[in-house]
């Protein structure tokens, strides 16, 4: 008799096994909703904060003023020296000359700077980090520098160092929530799973009577649970969007100072997609594997 | 073909259920294993059903050596036999057709198949007419039929009957009885586990008597002898 593997037979019997314990199907679907949403929560938490401390790090410059005895080719020679620093991203200098030009444009209607010389200001470089965190470490590196003095750091780190805080913290209680609720999501499948194998441990009996093999036996069950994951994983990616057009909303209206920039989550969508669809997948299928694994021992 | 060569087996509570039994039953053959309660019939079929390995000995079945069988051979094995229970075993929510189909199933059998076979293992049980019935709808004795139905869907070479007539009166578990008989002029290996000593009787087969773990009596044409057990 030929062996082939029967996917119609394997989907069918999944699907007629959810119903047939509806309720312990409905708790395994509800948890796993529960743990991607809120793991879901957490992690866009902490995308919309990455996101705000890269704007941040864009926004962010440290004027870097060049000694008033250095030549302008002499402080042009500064750049490689300066770019070699750790965590610079972009320099520009900016002549005296250009820099009064510029200082004049912002105060049009003041006259009394009419009359200043450029050499009133001195040659700078303004300077771009890579990270904000490092803002500090990179200001002191650039002190370094024979010539070279920093001042006037534009910079808003007490708010980056806020955002920082705030998006380490939504990181930590992220992995700890979710190692939790992955656990408990286990525990929930494998318990749905145990009792569809115990519902149905006569017929497995009787399967392995006939001559099935274990793999035969299992995939109805991991159909199970993997229909149980994908089911779960839908529903929590429509709750999350709920969710955090919701919190979105909200933020926009209480930012008076348009600190805040929520990304949108339609940007988003196809990648919690996949995200919500892997993880549920994998709880579901481990779950039932962990279930099934206990009963085939006939 | 089935041989338990000097076969033991110690149970982890400490019952000694099998004490160096030899027995050897040849393709083609008819045999009843007779025993009372408790003297290791069920722990011999468990053995060639390779649900149990042996403490010590040698089991071999249709080729296949069970003292050390791989986890993977045990599905090949098994399909070489057809187990028939006391209790019958069958699928209530499932139509007799249903039950074989789900035997025929778990081997990966394809829809070509089942439509083949079944109907021809139902004719042959006598139930060809009643494949859409469920088990509750059926008699004891129809309902042992579907079960030897279910362990010839497969066309094993051996079929294993435990009790097969312990739930039904004389005169169907005489029916059953002559149907393991016309099963086993087919071609089909028959081992019978009862301790029906008028039924055994009835019939002029090879009878091995077991009792407290020991192979007590075997004859060719024998009876199932009352003064022995």
């Amino acid at each position: 008799m030929s062996r082939r593997f029967d996917a119609g037979y394997y989907i069918s019997e999944g699907f007629h096994s959810i119903f047939t314990h509806g309720f312990m199907s409905f708790a395994a679907v509800c948890m796993i909703v529960a743990c991607l949403v809120i793991m879901g929560s957490f992690t866009l938490l902490a995308v919309n904060l990455d996101n705000m401390l890269g704007d941040l790090e864009n926004e962010n410059e440290m004027v870097v003023y060049i000694d008033d005895s250095l030549t302008e080719e002499q402080a042009r020679a500064l750049q490689p020296v300066l770019a070699k620093i750790p965590n610079v991203s972009q320099l520009s200098f900016v002549t005296a000359q250009r820099a009064m030009e510029e200082f004049k444009a912002k105060r049009e209607n003041n006259a009394l700077l009419a009359d200043l010389p450029d050499e009133t200001l001195r040659d700078r470089y303004h300077v771009h980090v890579v990270d904000i965190e490092r803002m500090a470490e990179t200001k002191a590196a650039l002190e370094q520098v024979e010539g070279v003095g920093v001042g006037n750091v534009r910079a808003a780190i007490e708010i980056a160092d806020g955002f920082v805080l705030v998006r380490n913290i939504a990181t930590g209680v992220a992995m700890v929530l979710v190692g939790m609720l992955l656990i408990i999501s286990l525990f929930i499948i494998a318990n749905t799973i145990k009792l569809a194998t115990f519902y149905r441990r006569e017929e497995i009996a009787i399967m392995k009577m006939c001559g099935a093999t274990d793999g035969f036996i299992e995939w109805p069950f991991v159909v199970e649970g993997m229909l149980l994951g994908l089911t779960g994983a839908l529903i929590a990616f429509f709750v999350q969007w709920g969710l955090y057009q919701a919190v979105a909303k909200f933020a926009i209206q209480g930012n008076g100072i348009s600190l805040v920039t929520i990304l949108s989550y339609q940007s988003m969508a196809s990648t919690i997609l996949a995200v919500f669809c892997g993880v549920g997948a994998f709880i579901g299928v481990g779950g039932s594997l962990f279930a099934i694994r206990k009963f085939l021992q006939v | 073909m089935i041989r338990l060569i000097d076969v033991y087996k110690e149970y982890d509570n400490g019952t000694k259920a099998l004490k160096g039994v030899n027995i050897r039953i040849d393709d083609g053959e008819f045999v009843f294993l007779v025993g009372p309660s408790g003297s290791g019939k069920s722990t011999v079929i468990k053995l060639i059903t390779a649900e149990i390995a042996p403490t010590e000995g040698r089991v071999m079945v249709n080729g296949f050596n069970l003292t050390n069988i791989s986890p993977r051979q045990v599905p090949k094995m098994r399909r070489t036999l057809g187990v028939i229970f006391q209790n019958f075993r069958l699928i209530e929510k499932k139509t007799v057709y249903e039950n074989l189909s789900f035997a025929m199933r778990a081997i990966g059998a394809s829809n070509r198949e089942l439509r083949r076979r079944i109907p021809y293992v139902l004719q042959l049980v006598g139930l060809d007419q009643k494949g859409d019935r469920y088990p509750g709808q059926l008699s004891g004795g129809e309902q042992q039929r579907v079960a030897i139905a279910r362990a010839l869907v497969n066309n094993p070479s051996m079929i294993i009957a435990d009790e097969p007539t312990g739930n039904l009166d004389p005169q169907r578990s005489l029916e059953i009885m002559m149907l393991l008989e016309r099963i086993n002029e087919l071609g089909t290996t028959v081992l019978v586990v009862t301790h029906e000593k008028n039924l055994v009787n009835r019939f002029t087969k090879r009878v091995v008597a077991i009792e407290n773990g020991r192979i007590i009596s075997d004859e060719t044409g024998g009876y199932y002898n009352v003064e022995k057990i």
